[in-house]
């Protein structure tokens, strides 16, 4: 019964879905708030709906009822508990399902605060909702039903594919989906503001506070997700230009320009048409995320199973972008900015720039991500884009925005005086250049690496004494050390946030700049009770031993490893043996610190114990990129605070 | 993500490098730097240098042996070129109809930087042209007084 | 201003620039339906079949030398190779018997598994063509082997006439089989 009832709960959820979105658009057009009510209680219909048969697919997980196809590709009967109530997202079918969810969650909160506050856009706004989320509805109907029928009922499951056996995997698709879903709000006020002919700054206040919150997840997810890859794969790296981890990162790219852009309609009234061309991209970017995860068009860690289902969402991203830049097209007249800007050196200047680079990035990875189907369509010859491409690329492109995001918050709006410049920026120049001196003498040979070093330097003292400045002059008004921070934070925690913000993708910046200027590896056989010196650290093969997990054969080799400081640890990377699986999955071991990670993996190893090759590698600083998220966490809460009443 | 060096520079690096170690010695740095090169061919989107799998072993023992025997590093991966395709090397050959996909992200930028300065220009022109302002009305007023207010954060 | 004059015009075409922008784009990506990412044209094709010498699962010598003259049909597998390898394993014994008194090898050459899995394996279909392990996986890179299966198919002079990515079947076999023998030595 549950695959049918469930299958029932998603097509009526499409018809209503469906019909809100026509009521909402007829009841804007025609003035009829009946209409517009409707289509709200359809749209909290459909949002009951979808959650009960999620509801019912985890209890199907949860029961092991193999009946349901999507239970019996992803779970096993050796499955642990809480992998079984994941696995809800681990595959396609489920993951449309997931997206559905948080869309018509999101519908529900633009109903409740937008209601009455904005009647001009609501019921369009609504209208575009319930229009993209019976699209996936349709996914969910059509080519990928999450409630179809297994018979004959099989006696156990596939089982989950073991790499997703893992805190990251719990974590990574709700963090990134929230994201992507997330831009789906300011896309539709954009096309509400389109409609409607408001195409002011009414739509971009509206939605700041949204565009923050998907940005943040979207960062979350990105991070996650390096994390899971570092943690988990076993190859000791946390990005590789895969095309899946490029086009969340495109609409990463694209959300970050529009967050800066948005601030200089929000002050000048410029830009409109660029604002609107921005979302517009990065909402059809998130498509195209899911789209690339999903067709099998390219070759990539993440691809699920190919089918139909490329073909639809190909078809709704062509209707997406060619209704919404069509209309773009229509309203031209309203669009054409009146720019002014005072002086080329300036805030503004500095926000154009920042711009500029987001979007030129973001084309360079679409570039290389698309390439290999350009090169076979045009010459019939495959050729590989991969990470050496992508790194040589966009290193200028990060390196001009490190630079930009420390002289963006400071600079003047309007017009940079040589005074302004002087009395920011001076001491910041003299201390990078000093700081990169000082590594070239201390050896640093790359000047690629002393560069970014010294640009992050430069940013780094450029926020400090922003922060010092600022503070010390609450401290004149009388107020004591940290109550005068904390109000700092708290009275403009718009621009704090921001501060934070910066400060987590510096610490970022340095984690990526250190770990890829200094990182080592190497390779080496080890017969039993042999040691391996390397990079300051001493590695002695113990033993090999073999044991019989709840749905894998493990082998685990147990090393000692000690870098003459602390005691000396013991290490037990292993090899995982799944019987659905061709290959063995590696088990990494590593220990973790500030400064650098050890990282150890197994490679071969004789039957007999006597032998193993292992992977050693020493990373360095990578656990800076874990604190900049947490860092960058701080900051987008602080600047999504409700602004503190003025005095 | 392992070497900051990209393929081509070091590619030329090699090419120049004048001293060819002996057969017999093998610098595991070498072997890592022609593996990163190479796309690992069972996984996805990895280098043979990074990847943890059975083939990629198999092949980083192989360049090895290469090395070993006296190969230069750039016949190490004409030979794996010879056997794969293009298809293998993680980065295009910069030749060709590849040079688009090199050229055009520097050339957008610039491009995109050219015509960003072009059109600063004529905004701030237009600002300067106007004629000064005697009376400052309510809006400006306002916007005035919000914008010293962020000034002085 | 005088340059108002201009801007309209440009302005009213310009703008429906991005929206057709979006459609070569499109386009590509539909055209990647066509297309398969992982398969992976092979540089080896009408070119010497490299040569390999490797110890059987018997006992005996396998090596391509000895079987000059002969068509030989190559092919890689796994005992972990699930289901393709499964699938055309009796394919392979059975097209094996038939054309054997014809001068056609047939030869499997097994990557990355453990001895008593291949045993396995080949007691399991029967396989009574010569099979060898390739333990450091030289051979399989020296035919860009990519995954498993793979098939190869060799001609009387060694060149390689065909490369065939995944489990072979009986209609594949006979019909490069067949090709090969017409030709004229």
């Amino acid at each position: 019964m549950t695959p049918e009832i469930g299958y029932a709960m998603t097509a009526v959820s499409l018809g209503l879905a469906l019909y809100g979105s026509g009521a909402a658009a007829l009841g804007a057009r025609a003035v009829r708030p009946g209409l517009i009510q409707s289509a709200q209680r359809a749209a909290l219909a459909i949002f009951v709906l979808i959650t009960l048969s999620m509801g019912l697919l985890v209890y199907a997980f949860l029961t092991f009822d193999f009946s349901v196809k999507y239970v019996a590709n992803n779970t096993n009967l050796g499955t642990p508990f809480y992998y079984r109530i994941t696995a809800l997202w681990g595959a396609l079918e489920g993951s449309i399902v997931l997206w559905s969810w948080m869309l018509a969650l999101y519908t529900l909160i633009v109903i409740v605060r937008y209601r009455t506050r904005r009647p001009e856009f609501y019921p369009w706004t609504l209208s575009v909702m319930l229009g993209i989320l019976a699209f996936f509805l349709l996914v969910m109907t059509l080519p990928a039903p999450p409630f179809q029928r297994l018979s004959p009922v099989p006696p156990d499951g596939r089982g989950l594919n073991p790499l997703l056996e893992d805190t990251g995997m719990i974590t990574h698709p709700v963090a990134l989906y929230l994201g992507f879903t997330g831009f789906t709000v300011p896309f539709a006020f954009a096309m509400a503001a389109l409609i409607t002919g408001r195409t002011g700054d009414e739509w971009i206040t509206i939605t700041r506070r949204w565009t923050i919150v998907a940005w943040y997840f979207l960062s979350l997810g990105l991070l996650i997700g390096g994390w899971w890859s570092y943690h988990v794969l076993g190859w000791g790296g946390y990005w590789s230009w895969d095309p899946v981890e490029n086009a969340a990162f495109m609409p990463w790219l694209t959300g970050t320009a529009f967050l800066h852009s948005v601030m200089i309609q929000e002050r000048r009234r410029m830009l409109k048409l660029w604002n609107l061309t921005l979302i517009i991209l990065t909402f059809g970017l998130t498509l195209f995320g899911t789209f690339l995860t999903r067709s099998g068009i390219l070759s990539s860690v993440h691809s699920f199973t190919q089918g139909a289902i490329g073909a639809f969402f190909l078809a709704f991203i062509a209707l997406v972008l060619l209704t919404a830049f069509g209309l773009v097209a229509i309203r031209g007249d309203r669009l054409r900015a009146q720019g002014e800007l005072d002086s080329m050196v300036s805030r503004e200047s500095a926000f154009l720039l920042n711009n500029l680079f987001l979007v030129a990035a973001a084309f360079t990875v679409f570039f290389g991500t698309v390439f290999p189907l350009l090169s076979e369509a045009v010459r019939g010859v495959k050729v590989s884009v991969g990470a050496p491409f992508f790194n040589l690329v966009n290193i200028p492109l990060f390196l001009s925005l490190l630079f930009l995001m420390g002289i963006g918050p400071l600079i003047a709006w309007r017009r940079a005086s040589l005074e302004n410049l002087k009395r920011n920026f001076l001491w910041p120049i003299g201390v990078g250049i000093a700081a990169a001196a000082i590594l070239r003498l201390l050896g640093v040979a790359s000047g690629l690496t002393l560069l970014a070093m010294g640009l992050a330097v430069f940013v780094t003292v450029i926020m400090a004494l922003d922060f010092y400045r600022a503070t010390r002059a609450r401290l004149r008004t009388g107020e004591r050390l940290l109550p005068a921070m904390g109000g700092l934070l708290h009275r403009q925690n718009r621009r704090y946030g921001g501060f934070v913000v910066h400060l987590g993708i510096l610490v970022i910046a340095l984690g990526v700049a250190g770990s890829q200027a200094w990182s080592v590896q190497t390779e080496a056989t080890l017969n039993a009770g042999e040691t391996l010196e390397f990079s300051g650290y001493r590695v002695r093969f113990d033993r090999l031993s073999a044991s019989e997990e709840s749905n894998h054969f493990k082998v685990t080799g147990t090393f000692t490893v000690s870098n003459g400081q602390a005691r000396p640890a013991v290490m037990q990377p292993a090899k995982k043996f799944y019987p659905q699986e061709q290959t063995p999955i590696a088990y990494v071991d590593y220990l973790m610190g500030l400064r650098e990670d050890f990282y150890l993996v197994l490679g071969d190893f004789a039957r007999d114990g006597s032998q193993a090759t292992i992977k050693v590698q020493v990373n360095r600083m990578v656990t800076w990129i874990w604190i900049g998220g947490l860092v960058l966490t701080l900051g987008a809460a602080l600047a999504i605070l409700p602004d503190p009443k003025k005095a | 993500m392992r070497r900051t060096a990209p393929a081509l520079l070091v590619l030329i690096f090699v090419a120049t490098v004048a001293a060819t170690p002996p057969p017999g010695s093998v610098n595991e740095e070498a072997v890592q730097e022609i593996a990163a090169q190479l796309r690992c061919v069972v996984c996805q989107n990895l280098s043979v240098a990074d990847s943890p799998s059975e083939t990629a072993n198999q092949m980083r023992r192989i360049i090895r042996e290469r090395l070993r025997a006296g190969d230069r590093p750039d016949q190490v991966v004409a030979y794996f070129v010879d056997r794969y395709g293009e298809w293998i090397l993680l980065s295009p050959r910069p030749q060709g109809f590849n040079l688009l996909v090199w050229v055009a992200p520097f050339a957008g930028t610039f491009a995109g930087l050219v015509g960003l300065i072009l059109l600063m220009r004529r905004w701030s022109r237009r600002s300067a042209s106007a004629a000064p302002i005697t009376q400052v009305d309510p809006d400006t007023r306002e916007r005035i007084r919000r914008e010293m207010a962020d000034l002085e954060s | 201003m005088s340059t108002e004059l201009v801007e309209p015009r440009t302005w009213r075409w310009g703008k429906w620039v991005i929206p057709f922008a979006v459609l070569p784009f499109l386009a590509l990506l539909a055209y990647g339906f066509r297309t398969d990412p992982r398969a992976i044209p092979s540089p080896l094709i009408g070119r010497p079949a490299p040569p390999f010498a490797l110890a059987a699962f018997d006992g005996g010598r396998v090596s391509l030398e000895a079987m000059r003259g002969k068509i030989v049909v190559l092919n890689f597998w796994a005992s972990w190779c699930y289901p393709a390898c499964y699938e055309e394993a009796p394919v392979l014994e059975r097209n094996w018997q038939a054309y054997r008194d014809k001068g056609v090898m047939v030869v499997g050459i097994d990557i990355q598994d453990r001895e008593e899995a291949a045993l396995k394996f080949i007691r399991q279909f029967g396989l009574s063509f010569p099979n060898a392990p390739d333990p450091e996986g030289k051979v399989s890179v020296d035919y860009g082997v990519y995954g498993v299966p793979e098939t190869f198919f060799i001609d009387r002079n060694g060149k390689i006439r065909k490369k065939h990515v995944g489990a072979v079947t009986e209609e594949l076999f006979r019909s490069e089989v067949e090709r090969m023998l017409k030709d004229a030595t």
